[in-house]
């Protein structure tokens, strides 16, 4: 390898931002990323073909997204940045001295190699939705509130139109008000979380303006939409014999329990839900980097423990776009100096720093606002499907527990396949130690993404194309 | 597994069993494995002895908890690439027969009708219908729960307890002394680390192994099936059996691939390498594995010892302390024979088989490790 | 109000697939998911062990609830196959594997 390159893992705003800032320090970036476009989540656009002339009406922050676009298209054109799009990654190997070889898929089938080598990575993998299990969420209709996000962004479709949005934390607010914008009626926002602890948390809150604004802004656009929010309020029950036609929902006690004389029946052909985020970690845990709890554990320069590897965004802990952004420019920045064989001066993103500080004091606070209820678990019936895939039931993983002698999630997941299907326990992961009543574990997926035998049979014979 | 199939063994000799581990059930190397209750790979000798011993037990055990613990008495089929490699297959198996293995010579057409996915142009194989299959955690987990042991997870043993006399009176674990006139060192890879708190020395060392699981499919591969050559080792004037990866179905769908055999300590890190190696051999023995998709690996470390052959009985030297551990490959399998085999010589009976091969103070002594334990049981 | 009219698109022409030989629209650009919410579908898959009826759940490729069979490749992610025109897309049972 002649001058020192760096592979960026997502196109999101953590790995945009380090893809210019790393860029425009003279690094020869490849950005991958598994979209067809840049942008990630946050920044998810419409597919061109869609003619799309005003996608700022679906999204928040555009002149941020403006800025990273056009820098991204200034660098691509001088040829200083490679964007690869449609690249799945599935892993990323070290090869000693010779720096790393990152292994993806092409295309939407997923089925070609591609293989890029690198002397540094950044994973900017970004984040997925944790949904917890209740009885009916398995019915056609039963979506992620991220995922009827994603399909508003970027297919411009909505999934019915009747639609209740449950769950708790943040990302309800805006997928409330985009799915009653772009037509739908929203029955209601259905969120757990106790107003009282918003109370208790209002000085961290306050401590970003910009964060309470942007809850106003949600608010009022709830009330234009006639949207009703219930507060400390859960979803028990989602109804339908193939599809979804109804949901019961119910007001929560002080400690978090169903009040049952409060429940209710709430017709609607869509319930979208989600009870937070969790960060990809696949493909730093088969790195060998440490991941505490969830999160992928980072320096002040967001490098991971192991040499030659950095990461930011949601993947080091859940905290939204803003956070990403200035995680992204750290890393970037940190990235440029030591593949410049130089120890970089952290007074260059001061300004960043800061923002990354307080963003991460402003989400712990939020995590601490929105929890799912406390007893969520009770409700979970024995007949629930819990793992998706590999339909478990919640009474399989009770018994494994009970007369197996199961107490990690492991052991569940090896008596009784929960985890072992298609997904492999991303999303059943959080359901399952909570009906198991063990503690929540980051699951290693050695392969971020299903590789075809024929693909594994040759993944890093041949040198770089 | 092996402690599991100890416990229940010595509950049925009437024993008042206590199983100690320091993680969950089936928490080391049984829960990283693939199952295999395999004669097929074993030439004659004591191992082979132990394997048909515990095969028989295997068919009785899954009359009551069979379709518990996904028992499959599916069979094995060991392929040749060329007819000089078959006639090697077959010399094999000769002697396979002649120690009481079912040993079946297949020509090509027949191969095809047992296995219609494998590659055209093999030139024949061998079946062995005594191969069978478990999931190894569900019957770690229900071997137990039919041995009504009492069950002490997350309790690592810090020490062997020893009366003045030096024989041992059992075990202090992170939740307390537990008094037992009989230690049973079922610890596995760990195995030489419990052997060292009693202040013994037991060569077992770790071999990483990884398995392939692919996506759910239809039942397309229908027994055990790998192919096997012999490369003669010029050398040493000895063969060496050269296998591929063992191919096969399951129950619940997806087909697993496995395994690597390799000597790097217990390093975790992912090998692209070993698991390149892996699908090359799968899909050049099923071609239709191509693409097929690859969901998942999980590697564990198998517990080999110096000469291949598991540490199994009293130890002379410590008196009360037995062994049984270091079955390479080959735990579950070999579990339901070494628990009963255990099981006798712990009532006080003959063991049904010589135990002389796998005497567990048959190496010289040598360096020996300390640290904490896995597993094992008290009687 | 809709999704188009919010955005303010112009979306290429439209163009035929089909849903186990029924011909349904798409939009240039429209996933396989897209497509079929538009066409009112929500489900496409029925589950190996209980033969439950499955849709989009996640959209984002991550929970494989949406698995399909198009062109008659199985287990194709509808929330991120873009179409196009003649694609023959098959509600998938079980594992999506003929046999």
């Amino acid at each position: 390898m002649t001058e020192p390159s760096l592979a960026v893992i997502g196109a999101g705003p953590a790995g945009l931002a380090a893809t210019l800032a790393a860029a425009t320090r003279g690094i020869r970036v490849t950005l991958l990323d598994s979209a067809a476009e840049a942008g990630g989540q946050f920044y998810r656009q419409p597919a061109p073909g869609l003619g799309a002339r005003r996608p700022q009406a679906l999204h928040h922050q555009w002149r941020t997204w403006e800025r990273l676009r056009d820098g991204l298209r200034a660098h691509v054109q001088a040829g200083t940045v490679r964007h690869m799009t449609d690249h799945h990654v599935w892993f990323v190997e070290r090869r000693g001295t010779d720096g790393f070889a990152v292994h993806a898929l092409v295309g939407p089938e997923q089925e070609q190699p591609a293989e890029v080598r690198a002397t540094a990575v950044l994973l900017a993998t970004g984040g997925y939705e944790k949904v917890l299990p209740f009885p009916g969420w398995t019915l056609p209709g039963v979506v992620t509130a991220g995922g009827a996000q994603a399909m508003l962004k970027g297919g411009l479709v909505l999934p019915g139109r009747t639609a209740v949005v449950a769950g708790t934390g943040p990302l309800l607010l805006p997928v409330a008000t985009g799915l009653a914008a772009a037509g739908a009626t929203v029955a209601a926002l259905v969120e757990s979380a106790d107003p009282k602890s918003f109370a208790r948390r209002s000085r961290a809150l306050a401590g970003q303006p910009g964060k309470v604004a942007e809850g106003a802004r949600y608010t009022g656009q709830l009330l234009r939409h006639r949207v009703r929010t219930l507060l400390h309020h859960t979803v028990v029950a989602a109804h339908g014999a193939e599809r979804l036609e109804a949901v019961t929902i119910a007001a929560l006690d002080r400690d978090g329990r169903v009040r049952q004389d409060t429940r209710r029946r709430l017709v609607c052909d869509t319930l979208a839900v989600s009870h937070g985020m969790l960060p990809h970690t696949d493909l730093a845990d088969a790195l060998g980097c440490r991941v505490d709890g969830t999160d992928v554990s980072v320096d002040d320069e967001q490098r991971t423990d192991v040499p030659g590897v950095w990461a930011a965004g949601e993947t080091t802990g859940i905290g939204g776009s803003a956070l990403s952004l200035a995680e992204g420019h750290i890393a970037g920045r940190s990235i440029a100096a030591r593949l410049a064989g130089r120890a970089p001066d952290p007074g260059e993103w001061a300004a960043a720093a800061r923002t990354r500080d307080g963003l991460r004091a402003f989400f712990a606070a939020v995590d601490s606002v929105y929890a799912p209820p406390a007893h969520w678990a009770e409700q979970v019936t024995d007949g629930t499907v819990v793992c998706r895939c590999e339909e478990v039931s919640a009474g399989a993983v009770r018994e494994a527990v009970h007369e197996l002698g199961a107490g990690d999630l492991r052991t569940v997941k090896l008596l009784t396949r929960a985890g072992m299907g298609w997904c492999q326990g991303r999303v059943c992961g959080s359901g399952v130690a909570g009906v198991a009543g063990c503690a929540e574990t980051a699951g290693r997926r050695p392969f971020a993404r299903p590789v075809p035998l024929g693909v594994l049979a040759r993944a890093g014979e041949t040198e770089e194309q | 597994m092996v402690g599991a199939a100890c416990a229940l063994y010595a509950a049925r000799a009437g024993l008042d069993v206590i199983v100690v581990d320091r993680g969950p059930v089936a928490g080391g190397t049984t829960g990283a494995g693939e199952g295999n209750l395999l004669v097929s790979d074993k030439e004659p000798g004591p191992e082979l002895e132990l394997a048909l011993l515990s095969g028989r037990l295997w068919t009785e055990l899954a009359e009551e908890i069979g379709d518990a613990v996904e028992y499959e008495h599916k069979g094995g089929v060991v392929v040749a690439s060329t007819s000089d490699g078959l006639e090697a297959l077959e010399t094999f198996a000769t002697g396979q027969r002649a120690a009481g293995v079912e040993a079946v010579r297949v020509d090509a057409g027949r191969l095809r009708e047992l296995e219609p996915h494998l590659a055209p142009g093999l030139a024949g194989g061998v079946l062995y219908p005594q191969d069978a299959q478990v999931m190894p955690t569900l019957a770690a987990a229900h071997l137990l729960r039919a041995s009504g042991a009492r069950l002490f997870t997350g309790a690592a043993v810090t020490e062997v307890l020893r009366g003045a006399d030096g024989a041992v009176r059992g075990v202090r674990t992170g939740r307390g002394e537990i008094h037992a006139p009989h230690v049973v060192n079922a610890a596995g890879t760990w195995g030489g680390e419990l052997a060292a708190l009693a202040g013994v020395s037991l060569p077992v060392l770790p071999r990483r192994g990884f398995v392939l699981v692919t996506e759910p499919l239809p039942r397309r591969v229908h027994h055990k099936v790998y192919a096997a050559d012999y490369v003669a080792d010029v050398a040493s004037d000895s063969a060496a059996l050269q296998t591929s990866p063992v191919v096969e179905g399951t129950a619940a769908g997806p087909v697993l691939i496995g395994a690597t055999r390799e000597r790097v300590g217990f390093d975790r890190s992912l090998s692209l390498p070993a698991l390149r190696a892996l699908a090359k051999g799968a899909t050049r023995l099923f071609p239709f594995l191509e693409r097929v998709r690859a969901m998942r690996t999980y590697f564990g470390f198998r517990p080999y010892m110096p000469d291949h052959l598991p540490a199994i009985g009293p130890d002379a030297r410590v008196p009360g302390l037995f062994h049984a551990c270091g079955h390479e490959g080959a735990g579950i399998g070999l579990s339901t024979g070494t628990g009963q085999l255990i099981a006798q010589v712990l009532t006080g009976h003959a063991p049904e088989l010589g135990l002389a091969p796998f005497r567990p103070d048959r190496f010289p002594a040598s360096a020996s490790t300390a640290s904490t334990s896995d597993s094992e049981e008290a009687s | 109000m809709n999704p188009l009219e919010l955005v303010r698109a112009e979306p290429g022409p439209a163009f035929t697939v089909t849903l186990d030989g029924r011909e349904i629209e798409a939009l240039p650009g429209q996933t396989v998911a897209a497509a079929l919410w538009t066409a009112g579908v929500t489900s496409w898959r029925t589950t190996r062990g209980e033969g439950r009826p499955r849709g989009m759940f996640c959209g984002i490729g991550v929970c494989f609830d949406c698995l399909v069979t198009v062109n008659d490749r199985p287990n194709q992610r509808a929330c991120l196959m873009p179409l196009r025109p003649g694609d023959a897309i098959r509600t998938q049972e079980g594992t999506g594997h003929d046999d």
